[in-house]
Formats: structure tokens, sequence, C-alpha cells
């Protein structure tokens, strides 16, 4: 699996690759491959344990309040969602959560310590990574080289080790090598490792953009809107997707507006409206929910379907 | 690079091009095809081929000039193409490079070439963090004039400050020791047909004031050892951050990747590069002075990189190749030169934004593809 | 230092007159900032044709030093006339050429830059070219005056003697000194209004705050933009007829220098920020001749640039922060 052949190996002849056609191929993808997060030297909670807790999060910008005082928390091992009408401060959620924003009152706390003024790629090495609502892959390199960069994170080779070929640029290549093509094949995209980000299909990007989260070995893993524009059956197979994600020993948190979607993969539900928490529960809770009804359900159905 | 293969014309499909084939030929050959290159370059001064040869200027001279526009290139081509920052102020770095060999093999001291060039490095690229460091933290757009400010601000200090020569500048710096090794003969067209002439030739490695061949092999041979540092960085964790950052500076930073970081490290090594350019250039000419660094050699550097093609090395090349070397051959147009280069930069923005030779990135996906099988047929050998 | 407490009071008057200079040009760049996003790189060259402008009118009218206060009325009233028509159109054809085809491509912003850079140096190259130019159409014996040497100074003759009109603090403030002032400080206001008030100028805010919105309300784009680049120019055609009158010398390369220093007024107020660009033009040529008074004139491009380094440090956004249409998130 974790072959440590050195990526830059050179005077093999070119090997005759067949590429599937774009155009009768349906990106499946390969649930077994084993892309478990690896050890990135944070303490790793057991199963069901608190592992973020919004606290109290409270988001001016100027005079609007995008987000008032709220509270939620995600347990290792689960998928969470966060739903809510447009402007209701979801994506806001994110930000704070990933360092974007910084809250005017209130905090974040992951693994029990507050994020405090944490930069974001500092966030983003202690195991929360997340994907965009508006797709945003490093448009003009690779899928190969999109899901490196997410590896890299973890990664410290600077110019001298790359400049005299050090072992620990060799040693990173080769582990980053592997594990980016794991990812793309547990992805489905394995196929397309040399394509230009740009050039996938929409759906490829989605799923590249996923893959390029899970390279950074993430604890917590933001889906934000990952269904956006997908048919019925793509979103069927998203779902079978998360709870791959999730099986394979990762947290979710998810925005989305689709509620099958929702209602059907997550464990528990939280759903804002106007920047406030209006409900949590599981989702049976959460669709018997008179306030979460009048504030979105009854919106969104039409839709939703 | 020649483009003299003489290779039958493959089915169009399978022949994706001339890179292509070039990549596919066995390691040996391409080693071999490298190696007859640098050969030609090499004696290329001395070749005196008709046309090529520039009538009115010594040939060894302009090529000189053109190595030295390649390596600043090369540099700018870092912190530009690579990381995506639009520097104005490039010559700035040149000036401290050629400066700080001036004032140190002349002015107030007169310490060995040999010691004061890695200096030179060392000191511009400590400028690039001194101006980077508060100033990358500002949007991409007010980067580019701020580093106009600073190239102005670098020349009027040196007109200004008597202990750096002022106006007059610093003359006299020193030659670089040499060594005589071997007599390159050069070759004779005045009868029509090539005859070796071992009546004029150049002392390999002998730094004179007449022959400039030998400072062309100088720069020819630091271009070589940049090129490589070039190829060898940006095929690393260094290189994915610099593109990352240049796709998407905030998804790169949730992606884990420190941008300000990184981008203050390619401005450093840019402006490394542009102070060891700038030192070549000053031992060179051996006098060096304010003018020789205005706000125009800025721009004419830019245009070097944007021509060619931003964040190709092989393009920059080129783009440097065209605008050092076709003013010096077609000098009745010198005038006009900035006009050109000009309206260049305003027809390539509109028609060809990516440059004359736009980064081969298809090549680069080849490779990575064939990595990615040599992976797989790894595993299916456990 | 004591050289700037005994001569506090020309450093102040020479740094106002120079500053509104800086504080007119700095609006085409605020201006085009505001509504486009980009930094309208060679908007020092519109103002440089207008400093060609306002000096070929006078040559052309004959004007020289000593003449009567009418003859000096028209004089000054026809450089206005012709540099505000010629950085006018400078701006709009820049426009046309180098900013609106890469627009229809969404070409991304380094590319505009890059494109503004070549127009800037295309349209100073041409100046500094002009004799060899006017050669090849056999014009040049015609022209000869206004063309020839076009690579060095060229000089206006002094139509108005600078006359003392007060004393402030041991120095005489001449009516150039309080025409310059007051002249730049009613143009600004005059822009102002129209800004506010008329219809374009609406149009200029609604395309600054938010484009795809200004455009479903029926705002056409295009115009705007265009109208934006004109006032710009217009701006800077009044900037150049001051500067001649108070400078007296131009040059191809003129507008460099100048354009920087402007560019730094224009942020230091808050780019985009109309107020902000008179503000800032003012404050700036305020420091820069208290600090070359201190370190030396020699310095005083100097003292410039490093506060512009200085503002992006700490207050990127300006002073009166970014506000033609609101501020960038």
């Amino acid at each position: 699996m974790s072959d440590p052949t050195p990526p830059t190996t050179g005077d093999e002849p070119a090997v005759e690759r067949t590429l599937a056609d774009p155009a009768d191929e349906v990106t499946e993808i390969n649930p077994d491959v084993d892309i478990a997060p690896e050890d990135i030297g944070v303490p790793v909670v057991s199963e069901g344990e608190r592992l973020l807790e919004v606290d109290e999060v409270t988001l001016r910008f100027g005079g609007v309040v995008a987000l008032n005082e709220v509270s939620f928390h995600i347990n290792k091992g689960e998928i969470l969602g966060l739903i809510g009408p447009n402007g209701a401060g979801k994506t806001t959620c994110f930000n704070v959560m990933t360092g974007v924003y910084q809250p005017t009152s209130g905090g974040v706390r992951y693994l029990g310590k507050p994020l405090g003024k944490r930069k974001k790629f500092q966030i983003t090495k202690l195991g929360i990574a997340r994907t965009f609502q508006n797709i945003r892959l490093f448009a003009n390199m690779t899928a190969l080289e999109n899901v490196l960069v997410g590896v890299d994170a973890h990664h410290s080779t600077g110019v001298v080790s790359a400049m005299f070929r050090l072992p620990k640029h060799r040693r990173e290549e080769a582990q980053g090598y592997a594990r980016a093509i794991e990812l793309l094949t547990f992805m489905g995209l394995d196929g397309k490792a040399d394509e230009l980000a740009r050039n996938l299909p929409y759906g490829d990007q989605r799923r590249l953009e996923i893959a390029r989260a899970l390279a950074t070995s993430p604890q917590l893993l933001c889906l934000d809107e990952p269904a956006a524009g997908f048919n019925p059956a793509e979103k069927a197979k998203l779902m079978e997707l998360i709870r791959t994600i999730r099986d394979q020993g990762y947290t979710v948190l998810l925005i989305e507006h689709d509620m099958k979607l929702v209602m059907g993969v997550t464990d528990r539900i939280v759903v804002l409206e106007f920047g406030r928490k209006i409900a949590e529960g599981s989702p049976a809770e959460i669709r018997d929910n008179p306030a979460v009804i009048a504030a979105y359900l009854g919106v969104d159905e039409e839709d939703a379907s | 690079m020649s483009t003299t293969t003489s290779a039958p014309a493959a089915p169009k499909k399978s022949s994706p091009g001339f890179r292509e084939r070039v990549d596919n030929l066995p390691k040996a050959v391409k080693i071999a095809l490298w190696v007859v290159f640098a050969f030609f370059l090499f004696l290329l001064p001395l070749l005196n081929i008709p046309f090529i040869t520039t009538e009115g200027s010594d040939f060894g001279g302009v090529l000189f000039t053109v190595a030295t526009y390649v390596l600043v290139a090369l540099g700018l081509n870092i912190v530009v193409g690579y990381a995506g920052l639009l520097d104005l102020g490039y010559v700035g770095f040149y000036a401290i490079g050629a400066y700080t060999i001036g004032v140190l093999t002349s002015e107030h001291a007169h310490m060995s070439w040999v010691v004061v060039v890695p200096i030179a490095i060392v000191v511009a690229m400590i400028s690039g963090i001194i101006l980077g460091a508060p100033t990358l933290r500002v949007r991409g757009d007010y980067l580019a004039i701020v580093t106009l400010g600073f190239g102005e601000i670098v020349r009027l200090t040196l007109v200004n400050s008597e202990w750096l020569g002022g106006a007059q500048g610093i003359s006299d710096i020193p030659k670089p020791p040499g060594l005589e090794l071997f007599e390159v003969p050069s070759i004779d067209w005045s009868s029509g047909a090539p005859v070796v002439d071992l009546g004029t030739t150049s002392t390999f490695l002998k730094f004179g004031i007449n022959d400039f061949v030998p400072y062309y092999w100088l720069a020819l041979g630091i271009i070589g050892l940049v090129l490589v540092f070039d190829i060898l960085v940006k095929s690393s964790r260094v290189g994915r951050a610099w593109e990352a950052t240049r796709e998407d500076e905030d998804a790169a930073e949730l992606m884990g990747v420190p941008t300000f970081r990184f981008k203050l490290l390619a401005f450093a090594l840019g402006a490394a590069i542009g102070g060891l350019s700038g030192a070549l250039f000053a031992t060179k000419a051996g006098f060096i002075s304010p003018d020789s660094f205005q706000l125009l050699l800025s721009i004419l550097f830019l245009a070097a990189v944007v021509v060619g093609g931003a964040g190709n090395r092989w393009g920059v090349i080129v783009g440097a190749i065209v605008v050092a070397y076709f003013p010096e051959r077609f000098r009745e147009f010198a005038d006009f030169r900035v006009l050109v280069f000009g309206l260049a930069l305003m027809l390539l923005a509109i028609f060809r934004p990516q440059g004359l030779l736009p980064p081969r990135r298809t090549v680069r996906a080849k490779r990575a593809d064939d990595r990615q099988a040599v992976l797989e047929e790894g595993e299916a050998h456990v | 230092m004591q050289n700037l407490i005994d001569n506090f009071f020309a450093y102040t008057i020479t740094g106002l007159t120079i500053g509104a200079v800086y504080a007119l040009v700095a609006l085409g760049y605020t201006l085009v900032y505001g509504v486009l996003r980009l930094i309208n790189f060679a908007h020092s060259e519109v103002f440089m044709y207008g400093t060609f402008a306002a000096l070929w009118v006078v040559m052309l009218l004959g004007g020289r030093p000593g003449a009567g206060v009418g003859q000096v009325v028209f004089w000054v009233a026809m450089m206005f006339v012709a540099a505000m028509a010629m950085s006018g159109f400078i701006a709009v054809l820049l426009e046309r050429v180098a900013y609106r085809p890469l627009r229809k491509r969404n070409a991304p912003p380094l590319i505009a830059l890059i494109s503004a850079i070549g127009a800037s140096f295309v349209l100073a190259e041409i100046m500094g070219l002009r004799s060899r130019i006017t050669g090849w159409v056999g014009l040049d014996d015609n022209l000869r005056d206004y063309v020839r040497n076009s690579r060095n100074n060229a000089g206006m003759p002094t139509i108005i003697a600078p006359q003392p009109i007060f004393t402030i603090g041991g120095y005489h403030v001449t009516n150039v000194d309080v025409f310059v002032i007051v002249g730049a400080i009613v143009i600004m206001i005059i822009l102002d209004q129209f800004v506010k008030r008329s219809r374009l100028g609406r149009g200029i805010r609604a395309v600054a705050m938010d484009p795809e919105s200004a455009a479903l309300m029926g705002v056409n784009r295009d115009r705007v933009i265009q109208v934006t680049f004109l006032v710009g120019g217009l701006m800077a055609g009044a900037a150049a007829v001051f500067y001649m009158l108070k400078i007296g010398i131009t040059r191809y390369d003129a507008g460099f220098i100048l354009g920087v220093k402007a560019f730094t007024a224009a942020v230091l107020g808050g780019i985009g920020n109309l107020r902000g660009a008179l503000l800032g033009g003012f404050i700036l040529g305020l420091a820069e001749n208290y600090g070359s008074a201190v370190v030396g004139s020699q310095w005083k491009d100097v003292v410039a640039f490093v506060l512009l380094v200085l503002i992006l440090l700490f207050r990127p956004t300006g002073l009166l922060g970014e506000s033609l249409g609101k501020a960038r998130a």
C-alpha cells in the first residue's frame, strides 16, 4: 500500500497508459483504499468524546450580527449537519472555526484547548480541514499536485533539503506521493492525477477538493455544501462517500441545503437562523421541530427534492 | 533550445510535440544532447556565426549582457512566475549586488572577489527580506507600487550618498582572479567559409579588459548552477507551495501553507539572484554609477519574464534573450526599444497573457502520470 | 531641524502647492481604483500629456512674461482647455486600448497591471521620440519648436510673474501659490458635488459599490467606466496646468515620479475615497517638504516613498478609509 518507491525515478521508459474516455466514465469511489488520517501529532480522542466546541460565539461586522451566541459541539466520529436558510451564518461559522474570522466574543475549543488567534494554516495543521462552497482548487496545478499541497501541510522540506535532495526531502516526497495516490484512488480520480484541476469535470472537482482536505489528515473535516450542483444519483453517491470517510476514522461537519441528504447521512443536526441556533438534535427530532419547519423546511422543500 | 531534430514525422496523435519527444529519449541520449548544447553555448562567442554575431559591438560582451539578463530573468521568475508577486523594483537588488562588489573590492576595502560575491548575494537577500517582511502582507497590487518605490529609493540613495561614490559611482573594480588553462581558437568567416583562426583566441578564464568572452563563460556557468537550483527547488514542497499561493492565497493558507513565509522566501531568493547578477555586471564593467540602475531596467527585466512566459524557466530565458539581444543586434532601432517593449507588454497582455512559452504544465502532468504508474506497478508486485 | 523652524511657512506653502497637484492627480487613481479595483499605472502619462498640452498652447498663443491681465487670463484659460482636453482624451484612449479588451476577457488584475505598465511606457516614449515621429510624417519643420530636443526638459515662459500678495512668518506668499491652492480646492469641490449629485456620479458610485447590481439596475458599466477615466483625466489636466504655472518645466518622463507620489497620496487618504485623495495630497506635499527640510532636499523623493511603505504597514486602508463604494472585504 505505502510502497516507498521513490517518485523521482525518471529513467524508466514512459509507460503507455490508457486513460478512460471522460465521456463514458462514471467516477466510482474505491471505498476499500485505506485513507485513515495519519498521525499528525495531536492527541487522538476516543470515539464519542468532544472534538470541537463552539462556545457562545458572536461575530459582528460593523452593525450586522452574523453569529449571535452560537454554541454547539462536535463529537469524535460523528457526522454533524449544520443547516439553515440562506444567510443564516453557516459558512460564517465555518470561517470562525478555520481561523478566517476572529469571533467578536466567545471562542472555539478544539481538543479541549481554545483555538485562540491561531493563523489559518496553523489551525489546518492542528487537524481541521475544509472544502469551499464555491470550488477553490489550485486551478493551474494537476489533481495530484493539489492533493500533494494538502499532504505537505505536515511536511517541513525547505529550500536546503530540496536543493541537496536530502533524505528528508526524499522521504517526504515518497510518503506524500503514496498518500496522494491513495486518496485519489479512493476518490476514483487515480486516472486523472495528471489533469489540470480546471480541466476536470465539475463532480470530479468537488471530489478533488475533498481529497485535498483529507490529505491534511484532519481530525475534523468540514464540507461546505459538497452536493451543490449535483443530480440525485450523484447526491446518493456523495452520501455513500461521506459515510465511508467517517468509517475510515474522520469526523465530519456538513453544511448542506439538500434536506434529504442531510437527513440521510448525519447523526445530529444543528440549525441556524439569522445567526442564532434555533434547534439541535437527531434528524428525526429536527424533522418534527416546529421552529425548524417554520424557518427552513417549508421554504426549501420544492427545490430540495 | 535548438530544434534541429530530423525525427521521422510520426503520426500526429502519438507524438504530442518536441518537448515530449525529447523527454521520451533514452537518458544517455538526453545527457549527450545537453552536453553538445552546452558545448555549443560555450563556443558560441568564438564561432562568429554570420548574421547572429553583432556587427557594431563585441559579440562576447553582448553575449555577457544577454547572460546577465537571463540570470536576472531566472531570479525574477521565482518572484513573478512562481509566487505571483509583481516586483517592479528588481533593479534595486541588482544595484545592491553591484554596489556590494564595488564597495568591498574598490571603494572602501580590497577584499577578494571570491569572498565578496557570496557577501553580495547575502546582502541582496537580506535587503529582500527587509523590504518583503512589511510589504508582502499588503495586497498584491500595492506591492507593485511599493517595490517600484524601493527601486527608486535605492537609486536615489546611491546618487546622494558620498560614501557610495555619489553620482560619479565607483570605478576600478578589480577583475576576478583568473586561471589560464587553455586557449580557445575562433572561427573566421571572411573567406565565405568557416576557417579556424588560431591567431585570434580567448584564454579560458583569463579575465582581462579587452576580451569579454571569459566573463560570458563565467556567467554561463553561474546560469547553469542557478538553473539546477531552480529545477530542484521548484519540484519540491517549496515549488508547490509557491504555486498554490499564486493560484489562491486563502485556499492555500487553509490547506496548511504558511503563505507569507513562502512569499518571503520567493522574494528573498529572487533578491539573491538579482544581487548575484548585479555582482557579475559590476565585475565585468569595472565601473558602476547610479545611471546603470535606472527604473527602466526593472521594466525590461519584467518584460523579459512576461514576454517569455512567467512561470516557465525556459520561457523566461527566451524572453531575456529577446529583450537583451535584439536591441544589440539591431542597433539602428535601439532608440525604439522601450517603445517596442511597452507595445509588446500591451499586446501580450491582450492576446497572449501567458507569454511566448507558457508554463508546460502538461509536460509536468505527464511526468506525474509516469511516476504514478511506477508506484502502481510497485504495488502490483507486492 | 533649525532650517525647518526658520523657514516653516516657506516649506508649508510649497508643500501645499505641490500637494494640490498630487491631490488632483491622486483623484484619477482613486476614481479608477474605485470602479475597477485596478491601479491605473499609466495615469502618470495622462498627467504628463496634460503638461505638454498646456505648454504647447502657451507657445502657440505667443505667451510671454509681462503681459496684461486680460491676456494672462486668456492664456491660462486656454491652458486649462488644452490640458484638460488632452488628458481627458488620453485617459479615455487608454481605457479603450489597454483596459477594455482585458475586461472583456476577464483577465486577472496582474495582467491588467502589466498592460498598464506597457501603455505607460508607450505613451512616455511617444512623447520622448516626438521629434523622430514628426520627422517621419514630414512635419518636423513646421513643428520644430514643439518637438526639438524631445528627450530634454521643455520650459514654459513665465506668463504669471510670481508677485508676493501677503507675507506670513517671513515668507512671501505669491499669487501663483494662492491660485494653485485655491484653484485645486475649488475643482475638487466641483468634482465632489458632481459625484454626489449628478446622474453619472451616482452611476460611478453604484458601480464602485457593486458592479453586478448596478448592471441589473440598468447602469451601463462600460459607459460609467469611460466617464470615470474621463473625469480622472480632466483632473490630471487641471493638475498639469497648476504644475506648469508653478514649476514651468516638463519632460517626457515627468509623469513617473509624480505619478508614484500621487498614488501614495491616494493610498494615504484611503484609495477609492475622493476626500481622502485631497487630504492625502496635501499631507504628502507637506510631509515631503518638511522631511526634506530636516534631512536635506536631495532626499525628498525618498521621504515620500518611505511614507508610502509606512502607511501600507500601519494603516493600509488610509486615513479616511476606502469609501467610494465600500471597504473591500
